[in-house]
């Protein structure tokens, strides 16, 4: 890991570049400060993005056999480790940077490719293809026939704000954040405004909560600044743990110290003076940046006595969950904090009244907070200018599934699913059909291909049965079963439930042994059974109703949401389900049929004598029958089978 | 050097709750479990019953009251992985590695456990043994995984 | 602040700082709770008690959210209805279909919400929970298959007791309630009190039942079956039967008993009083010995736990005085049982007790003499109420039958041993007249007396002034021995009960006892003082006799054994 850079550069750093509000440099400063940000460089510089995503798909190799050949070949060269850019399907990704030339990227950096993408970039034979794109630069020189990465299609529809210095700078030192400008906005804030004037900025900047409630984050400030008490808390919530949202631990890994500065900020407009970054345990990584990040701020006195000589005190710490995602809901989570088992209060109290050891607390998404630097810096009216009425500024989405493209964006609020689906994420694989897009997580819905014009808002997907969620959004193909999707929500919400109130508790179980009926296939299959499934299916609907109704906490409450939008969209294949006793998709693998090809099969009574059901007939050496009335679908005789003479339907 | 119980409780200041949660997480740390007779100290060192310690414990997947086997093996059902057939495979490492999920196989080679989302959805399905991780597991992957793991521990 | 609300349609008022049931409550709008507890601040867990509030998405529970002006509610709309039942069509759905084998059968929560909700069917089918059955303590069975999780019991063994010996392990369904590493209760700090029994709504919490083995002995015909009862069964049971507690019911208790087959009756009640001459001897010892800390009772079993398990230093503390139960069973098998002709290993000993601490007090490896228990088998109030119906006995039409034994007389201060603080007042009668040699000039202790689960006082024993106090709630035990142990306070004698206000409040009650029943048998018991003749233990003729006849003088030679205990090691882990 980088060390602090010399106390030069703090020095310059902080009385030359944050302290400066115009920004107007003499050229001196301009020249240092064009180093540190590496516009300008005397020797090659190498960045591999090595975010988590990154060295799951291999990046820790790459690094090594960067620096392999960097010593091979006897180069000088820099090799910076950074986040991750967000287009995680072209990952491991590999910058060069040579002194004068603009910053080229090439995905698929894997560790075999290494040696031939480096020679290339050093004796500049590259092959525009390996590239993924090179970065504007006004001052260096340009690759020749290659796109510019933010014209890229996967980057040209997005807002980059938050996103905006994520697999660019070094995530592992606070210079390369200072240096673009990082810091300046918590300078000004404590210097310049009172506490209640931050609040009232947030709240004219109509920002609201990106954690999935939507509530007006000014407003909610406003609500603990105002209680008389001594003591105040800020929590950030990074516990992130919808399947299949990622974007939150990438925005950390990307640049931790946007997220310090803003949770400084925050603190500072409610009167806190402690902070916690609630971080969920599985984020290894995320976790030692933060660590390094807080010690950095703290070293440079951006965190802790007397902040920029204004008299703010703010001390911050991380506590990591401990895998729980009620966790997520914040009275759950301060529960945690305070040594207890995870589960949510009734509201009222509400934390900003009552919260973290009884005082008033502010519990704020991660994305939330990163987003006020920037408001600061800009002004609220550069904030509402972006996005849509009612739900301004830009989301973080996580792209998963079966599409194109797979990783995170940043997309103004107002964008259509369409955009995102089909010209951010290149549509579907494999030249599939797009089935349905599910958004907002476990708790969200399944909107279906015919109503893709959807667009990203608070107000827009509630009117489609979903709320924003955290961002995850997962592309779902022609071989999805919505049965089976149901399902795994169900059975994740069980799990994850508390077990506090029954509705929950008691009610996600009730659902999910229905679901499990539908797609099972029992012993002795009867017309009463088929009736007893469709009757699980019109009760769902109404058990439903009462768990939204009675649910304490939002897990309950939303629980019935992903299986209520598959059977309003996707009714027939339930019913196929149900009463064809078939899954389209095939994915129901006790609802599979299978079949024994007289061609192939030479009788050799494996599969007869395996079969749980004796639903296999046949003499030795001839062709057997499997009964299709008997067959559960189990798949024991395909997998016994040494002559792939069974198939399934 | 595996800290003392004392060295980490060293590090928390004593009779506070909210120490609780940081105190396991850096016991299960070094010890890679919670051990019974931990939890009775750490409820003395809190001045909390161990009954609620260990109900604390017991609420939150990450702890473990049994140690992890020489390959602990992780399966994400992230929606992503889970729509690339990981629950397939988690049976399939529960037939061939003789362990059921959440458990030690008796011998104490093999541990197997389902996480929440590892949110690397683009490397659907993925699977975790030990620290090393390996992206978009194919099933024929999966069997050479499993034969090797079988091997090295012959 | 008061204001107005709306309740169905109704305009009421209420105050600020109220939460929506204290209105209803008080306005008599019955609306159905589980996991609710008085005097417990609500947590709104269950889901049971949800109304219907206007500008509210959801339906809000009313047991904990609080009242605004303009407030509108429905407390039994369709809509709420419809929730409710659900509610509880989802508990029973998982619940066994025990009902006709439950102990609770008709004392059943769920039956009683079942009932309210009007459920006539089987809507949800879900599957047993499989659990194993804990009942390796002998006090305390726990079925966690019963269980609603509505977690009464860990708050008041939290709260009420202190021990936490309980607690809800796991997430979600899996959710049980059980101990660390699923060990049973028996090697828990349980105390064995029994009060999460008396708030369990159904059979998941029950006494460990000897019933059986009673009615076995009873019919069994080379036994000698014999009784004692607590002094807080007579006015108890009363309740049970729907008779006006009056002097009679004594004797009534007498014949019922005796019907059921018991061949003698003891009124555990003098061997109180025996309890209190050999514990005051025991205390003018202590406080000769110059000791700062105090002289702490030991008739409450689970007290007596309490401190052998988690404060073990002050064992020496502990008066060594036997419990009046075992006192009782040791005279009967080793005194009494030869003048009815009788061995002591033919003599079988029944106790009947508010108390299922009393179980494993009678279990223990010290209550028996050369492997003969002191005490066979306890019974609670509760079970006794059963034999009588099982037996057909007809309470009011008995007869009432006095005492044929003269070990039956006490003296009222002896039959205060149920009330938290009566046998603190009773024993300090006799100390006084003990250390002074004259009687006290008031025998009532008022400042002893009452609802307050602390209760101090200083007496005045000829020169010196004894600190004295008497608490209750083994929680408020913990605390005051806390500032005890940091020199805050300064006792002479403490007198502990595990459960609050006492025996009359012991864990093998009635089922559902409220406030008003506390009251009606705390005053049966200070009734029984201000009524009778011996108001003082030392003053029982037959005490005074035993003492001639049988025993050394109060404290000294053989009574150390017959009467006295060792205080022991833990026996359990």
């Amino acid at each position: 890991m980088a060390t602090l850079n010399s106390n030069d550069n703090k020095e310059f750093l902080v009385e030359k570049v944050l302290k400066n509000y115009s920004n107007n440099f003499d050229k001196v400063t301009a020249e240092h400060l064009s180093q540190i940000k590496r516009d300008k460089v005397t020797r090659p510089v190498i960045y591999i993005g090595m975010g988590t995503c990154g060295l799951i798909a291999g990046a820790g190799k790459t690094y090594d056999a960067v620096k392999k050949f960097l010593t091979e070949n006897q180069t000088d060269a820099e090799i910076v480790k950074v986040g991750c850019l967000g287009l995680c399907s072209a990952e491991p990704l590999l910058d060069v940077q040579l002194p004068g030339k603009g910053r080229i990227s090439f995905h698929h950096a894997t560790e075999d490719r290494v040696e031939a993408l480096l020679q290339s970039a050093f004796h500049r034979t590259m092959v525009a293809a390996t590239a993924l794109g090179q970065y504007k630069h006004p001052a260096l020189e340009e690759w020749a026939d290659v796109p510019y990465i933010e014209q890229h299609p996967f980057f040209v529809h997005q807002h980059r704000i938050l996103l905006r210095h994520s697999g660019i700078i070094s995530p592992y030192t606070i210079d390369d954040y200072i240096a673009q400008g990082g810091y300046k906005s918590l300078y000004k804030t404590v210097l310049n405004y009172t506490a209640d004037k931050v609040c009232e900025i947030v709240e004219q900047s109509e920002l609201r909560g990106r954690g999935g409630g939507g509530f007006p984050t000014g407003k909610k400030w406003m609500i603990a600044a105002g209680t008389g008490s001594d003591k105040k808390y800020l929590i950030c919530n990074a516990d992130e743990s919808d399947p299949g949202a990622f974007m939150n631990r990438a925005l950390i890994e990307g640049n931790p110290h946007r997220v310090l500065e803003g949770i400084a900020i925050a603190s500072y407009a409610i009167g806190a003076t402690n902070a916690y970054i609630y971080l969920r345990s599985d984020y290894e990584q995320s976790f030692v940046l933060l660590e390094n990040a807080i010690k950095q701020a703290r070293e440079y006195g951006f965190i802790g006595e007397n902040i920029f000589g204004s008299g703010f005190n703010l001390s911050i710490s991380i506590r990591q969950g401990a895998g729980a995602f009620v966790c997520g809901e914040e009275t759950a989570l301060i529960a945690s904090i305070e040594g207890r088992r995870g589960l949510p209060q009734s509201k009222p109290p509400f934390p900003a009244e009552k919260g973290l050891f009884g005082h008033p607390t502010i519990v704020n998404n991660v994305e939330t907070l990163a987003n006020i630097p920037a408001i600061l810096e800009n002004g609220p009216l550069w904030f509402k200018s972006i996005g849509a009425q009612q739900s301004r500024g830009t989301k973080l989405f996580s792209l998963a599934g079966k599409s194109v493209l797979n990783g995170f964006i940043e997309v103004p609020m107002g964008v259509s699913l369409n955009t995102i689906v089909f010209d951010i994420a290149g549509g579907v694989k494999n030249d599939k059909k797009l089935k349905a897009v599910q958004v907002g997580g476990p708790s969200g819905v399944c909107i279906p291909s015919h109503q893709l014009d959807t667009t990203i808002g608070f107000e827009s997907l509630q009117e489609v049965g979903s709320s924003m969620g955290l961002g995850g959004l997962i592309i779902l193909d022609e071989d999805t079963c919505m049965v089976n999707l149901s399902k795994y929500f169900m059975e994740f919400l069980h799990e994850e439930s508390c077990g506090k109130c029954i509705p929950c508790r008691e009610g996600t179980g009730r659902m999910l042994k229905i679901l499990e009926e539908i797609t099972r296939r029992p012993r002795e299959d009867s017309t009463h059974e088929t009736l007893e499934r469709f009757k699980g299916v019109v009760e769902m609907e109404s058990l439903a109703e009462v768990i939204r109704d009675t649910s304490l906490c939002g897990l309950g409450q939303n629980a019935p949401n992903p299986v209520l939008s598959s059977l309003k969209w996707f009714r027939e294949e339930f019913e196929e389900h149900i009463f064809d006793r078939k899954c389209q998709a095939g994915v129901c693998h006790n609802l599979r049929t299978f079949f024994i090809d007289v061609e192939v099969c030479n009788g050799c009574n494996v599969c007869q004598k395996k079969c749980p059901e004796n639903a296999i007939v046949g003499t030795i050496k001839l062709p057997h029958f499997i009964i299709e009335s008997k067959c559960t679908g189990c798949g024991i005789c395909f997998e016994s089978c040494k002559f792939n003479a069974i198939y399934f339907k | 050097m595996k800290d003392s119980l004392e060295a980490i409780f060293s590090k928390y200041p004593a009779n506070r709750k909210e120490g609780l949660l940081p105190l396991l997480q850096e016991i299960q740390r070094e010890h890679g479990y919670l051990p019974d007779e931990f939890l009775g100290k750490v409820g003395k060192y809190l001045n909390l019953p161990a009954n609620k310690v260990y109900g604390v414990a017991a609420f939150y997947d990450q702890f473990r009251f049994r140690p992890l086997g020489h390959y602990h093996i992780r399966i994400c059902r992230g929606t992503a992985c889970h729509l690339f057939g990981s629950s397939n495979y988690l049976s399939e490492l529960e037939k061939h590695l003789k362990v059921k999920a959440g458990n030690t196989s008796r011998d104490k080679k093999f541990s197997l456990e389902v996480t929440n989302c590892m949110g690397a959805c683009e490397s659907a399905p993925v699977l975790r043994v030990n620290e090393d991780f390996y992206p978009h597991v194919s099933p024929e992957e999966l069997t050479r995984i499993i034969r090797s793991l079988k091997e090295k521990t012959e | 602040m008061q204001f107005n609300i709306e309740i169905n349609s109704q305009q009421v008022a209420a105050k600020r700082g109220e939460t929506i049931k204290n209105v209803l409550d008080r306005i008599g709008i019955h609306v159905p709770t589980l996991c609710y507890m008085n005097g417990f601040s609500p947590t709104g867990g269950c889901r049971m008690c949800v109304v219907e509030v206007d500008g509210i998405a959801g339906l809000v529970p009313s047991c904990s959210h609080p009242v605004t002006e303009w407030m509108k509610i429905r407390t039994h709309s369709p809509r709420v209805l419809k929730a409710r039942k659900v509610i509880v069509e989802l508990l029973l759905a998982s619940h066994p279909d025990d009902c006709l084998y439950c102990e609770r059968n008709g004392q059943c929560g769920l039956q009683d919400l079942a009932v309210e909700m009007n459920i006539r069917e089987r809507k949800y089918h879900g599957e047993r929970r499989k659990i194993q059955i804990d009942n390796a303590c002998p006090s305390i069975v726990r079925d966690p298959a019963k269980c609603l999780l509505c977690g009464r019991c860990i708050r008041i063994c939290d709260e009420i007791i202190g021990v936490s010996a309980i607690e809800v392990i796991g997430r979600g369904t899996d959710s049980r309630i059980g101990t660390s590493y699923n060990k049973g209760l028996n090697t828990q700090t349980c105390v064995k009190c029994g009060q999460c029994i008396m708030v369990c709504p159904t059979g998941a919490l029950s006494e460990k039942s000897n019933f059986q083995t009673v009615i076995d002995a009873l019919h069994n015909p080379d036994l000698f079956p014999v009784v004692q009862f607590s002094p807080t069964v007579p006015a108890s049971i009363a309740e049970d039967f729907n008779i006006k507690a009056s002097k009679d019911i004594l004797n009534l208790l007498r014949a019922a008993l005796k019907k059921i087959g018991f061949r003698q009756v003891f009124d555990t009640s003098m061997a109180a009083d025996l309890n209190i001459m050999e514990e005051a001897a025991c205390f003018i010892e202590h406080l000769k010995s110059g000791s700062m800390l105090p002289f702490f009772t030991a008739c409450c079993p689970s007290w007596v736990r309490y401190i052998e398990e988690l404060k073990p230093h002050l064992r020496t503390n502990l008066s060594t005085t036997a419990s009046p139960q075992q006192i009782m069973g040791r005279l009967i098998k080793n005194y009494i049982a030869s003048s009815a002709g009788q061995k002591p290993e033919q003599v079988f000993v029944v106790s009947v007790m508010p108390c299922t601490a009393k179980k494993y007090e009678a279990d223990r490896d010290r209550a028996k003499d050369n492997s003969i228990r002191n005490v066979d088998v306890v019974i609670t109030t509760r079970e006794l109420v059963r034999m009588i119906r099982l037996l057909g006995i007809d309470f009011s039409a008995l007869d009432p039958e006095p005492s044929d034994t003269s070990f039956s007389m006490r003296s009222s201060a002896g039959n205060l041993f149920g009330i938290s603080g009566g046998h603190l007042e009773g024993l300090l009668r006799t100390v006084h007249q003990m250390i002074t040699g004259q009687e006290m000039s008031t025998l009532k202790i008022s400042e002893l007396r009452g609802l307050k689960s602390r209760k101090e006082a200083k007496v005045k024993m000829g020169k010196n002034i004894l600190n004295v106090a008497a608490v209750s709630g083994l929680a408020n035990a913990k605390a005051l021995l806390d500032e005890i142990e940091s020199g805050r306070e300064n006792y002479q004698i403490v007198e502990v009960m595990a459960c609050t206000h006492g025996c009359i409040n012991g864990g093998g009650q009635r089922l559902g006892s409220d406030e008003k029943s506390l009251k009606s048998r705390m005053k049966a018991l200070y009734d029984v003082d201000d009524e009778e003749m011996i108001k003082v233990a030392h003053k029982n003729p037959i005490v005074a006799d035993l003492y001639e006849k049988f025993l050394a003088k109060p404290g000294s030679g053989r009574n150390k054994e017959l009467l006295h205990v060792v205080q022991c090691k833990t026996e359990t882990a």
